[in-house]
C-alpha cells in the first residue's frame, strides 16, 4: 500500500549522507522548508552541496545549515540578501564553494535534470562572465550557450498540502522551486501545511503529482523565516 | 560641471517617461528599485499585466501594512498582492515566460550602458563583493524590449553611458531605450540616439555628461 508520510523530520531526512547533493526550495523565506533544513542540522550529514536560489538569512534555516559547516559547495543564483550575514563570511573565507548560475538557467537546469535531458542550449549569459569555458553553438544566426542539467540526491521542498500519494499543492509564490526539484532528486522529501485524504485534491488541480514524491512530513505551524530573523533567533535554539 | 540636481527630470518624471512607453496590453517585468516606481505612472486607459520572476503574472500593489503575506512576494522579497485574474506558477515556467519570449517589456536599473546597447547590472567586478545574479541575464537574453531607467551619472558625477562597459556585462546589444534624468536616448543600430532632452538640458551639456557618442534625432533638435 503506498503512504508516503512519515511522523516527524527527523525520521524523514535519516538517510541524508556525507557529501550528497540536496536541492533546497524557496525564494528567500518563500517556500523555504526551515523545520526539515533544522532536522538536517540536528542530523548533522556534512559536506554537502546545496542547490537553492538563496543562500539563507540570519542564523535560521539554510543559513543555519551552512553556520554548522555542513555545506561545502552551493548552487545558486543570488547569495546575497541584505540580511544575509552566514554566507558572506565563510565565502570570504573560503570556507565554501560558489557556482553562481542565472536565475532561470538554475531552474531549467533543475527541469531538465528531472525530465532526463542531460543538457540544453540557452542565451542567457552568453557574452558574460558565466558563459566562460562552456561550449557555445549558433543556431539560427544566434549564439547559445550550453548548460548541463542538476540531478540530487535529496529535495528538500515545502508546499501547502499534500496526500499520501504525495500528490501537492503550494501556497501562491511559495511554489517557486519546488515543483522542478521534486522532479529532480531521487528522493524527495517534503513538509507540508496540511496532509488531507486522498481526492481531496481536484485531480485538475495537482501542482505535483505524488510519483514525484517520496516523504511528506506535516508541519502545520511552519517558522516565519523573517520573524526567526528580525528576533535574531539562532538555530540549534538556545 | 555646472549640472545640478535642478536640472533635469526627478526620479518620478523619469518613472513616468518610461510609462508613457509601455502600451496598452502589454506584459511587463520590473525590476528591483527605482523601476518599480513605473507601475504608479501607467496612463489611464491602458491595462498593463506585472511579471515577478519568482512565479506571479498579475502582479498587484505593495502589500498594506497589517496584511502582508510572507507567502506573496515579488522579486525584490517585498510583500506584494496578487489582482483578480492573477497565475501562480513554478520557477521554470516563470522563466519560459522570460527566455521564451512571451514578456514584452522589461524595466531594469544599470551600472553602465554601453553606446551599443551593452548593459551592465550584476557585478561592480569588486574582488571583495558576494557575487549575485539573480534572473538579470535571463531578462535581458529573453525579453525584446529592454528599457533602462538610470541617473545619467553615478554619485561621484561619472557618466553611467559609456563607450565599453568596465563593470561584467549582463548582456550584449540588449538595451532598447534608456530613460536618464537628463534625456530619452534610443538605442538604434548599436548608436545612441537622443530622443528627448529634459527640460533646461542641451544637446552639448548632454553630450559633456555621456561616455559615449550621442546622435540628434529629429525629435530633439
Amino acid at each position: 500500500m503506498i503512504n508516503k508520510i512519515v511522523s516527524n523530520t527527523a525520521e524523514a531526512v535519516a538517510d541524508i549522507f556525507d557529501g550528497a547533493t540536496i536541492m533546497i526550495s524557496g525564494f528567500g523565506e518563500a517556500g523555504s522548508p526551515v523545520e526539515l533544513i533544522h532536522a538536517l542540522v540536528d542530523q548533522g550529514a556534512r559536506n554537502l552541496t546545496v542547490v537553492s536560489n538563496n543562500a539563507g538569512s540570519g542564523h535560521v534555516g539554510l543559513a543555519a545549515l551552512i553556520e554548522n559547516r555542513q555545506v561545502g559547495k552551493i548552487i545558486c543564483s543570488f547569495p546575497r540578501t541584505s540580511i544575509s550575514v552566514v554566507f558572506p563570511e565563510l565565502y570570504r573565507n573560503g570556507e565554501i564553494e560558489l557556482e553562481l548560475v542565472p536565475q532561470g538557467t538554475l531552474a531549467e537546469r533543475i527541469r531538465a535534470g528531472g525530465s532526463g535531458i542531460p543538457a540544453f542550449y540557452t542565451r542567457t549569459s552568453v557574452n558574460t562572465q558565466l558563459a566562460e569555458n562552456k561550449e557555445l553553438r549558433s543556431f539560427n544566426n544566434k549564439e547559445y550557450v550550453l548548460e548541463k542539467a542538476i540531478v540530487a540526491d535529496f529535495a528538500l521542498v515545502k508546499c501547502h498540502e499534500a496526500d499520501k500519494y504525495g500528490n501537492l499543492i503550494y501556497n501562491k509564490t511559495a511554489r517557486n522551486f519546488g515543483p522542478v526539484m521534486c522532479m529532480a532528486a531521487k528522493t524527495t522529501i517534503v513538509q507540508a501545511r496540511k496532509i488531507i485524504e486522498v481526492g481531496e485534491i481536484d485531480p485538475e488541480c495537482v501542482v505535483t503529482p505524488g510519483i514525484f514524491v517520496h516523504r511528506v512530513v506535516e508541519i502545520s505551524n511552519p517558522a516565519d523565516e523573517s520573524k526567526l530573523v528580525a528576533e535574531e533567533r539562532r538555530y540549534p535554539w538556545k | 560641471m555646472e549640472i545640478k540636481e535642478k536640472l533635469g527630470w526627478s526620479v518620478n518624471e523619469m518613472a513616468q517617461n518610461v510609462a508613457r512607453d509601455i502600451q496598452d496590453g502589454a506584459y511587463v517585468n520590473l525590476g528591483i528599485g527605482m523601476p518599480e516606481l513605473v507601475a504608479g505612472f501607467i496612463p489611464e486607459g491602458r491595462e498593463v499585466i506585472y511579471h515577478t520572476e519568482n512565479g506571479l503574472l498579475g502582479m498587484g500593489a505593495v502589500a498594506v501594512p497589517g496584511t502582508e503575506d510572507p507567502e506573496l512576494v515579488n522579486a525584490g522579497k517585498k510583500y506584494v498582492t496578487a489582482i483578480p485574474g492573477a497565475a501562480y506558477f513554478h520557477h521554470a515556467d516563470s522563466f519560459a515566460m522570460i527566455r521564451g519570449g512571451h514578456i514584452d517589456i522589461c524595466v531594469l536599473g544599470a551600472y553602465q550602458v554601453s553606446e551599443e546597447g551593452d548593459l551592465a547590472n550584476w557585478s561592480t567586478g569588486v574582488v571583495d563583493a558576494i557575487p549575485a545574479v539573480g534572473g538579470a541575464m535571463d531578462l535581458v537574453a529573453g525579453v525584446e524590449t529592454i528599457f533602462v531607467i538610470t541617473k545619467h551619472c553615478t554619485k561621484n558625477g561619472d557618466p553611467k553611458i559609456v563607450k565599453k562597459c568596465t563593470y561584467p556585462l549582463t548582456g550584449k546589444n540588449v538595451v532598447s531605450s534608456i530613460y536618464s534624468d537628463l534625456a530619452i536616448i534610443d538605442v538604434i543600430d548599436k548608436r545612441l540616439v537622443v530622443r528627448e532632452l529634459a527640460p533646461g538640458v542641451s544637446f552639448e551639456i548632454l553630450q559633456q555628461q555621456t561616455g559615449a557618442t550621442l546622435h540628434k534625432s529629429k525629435l530633439s533638435e
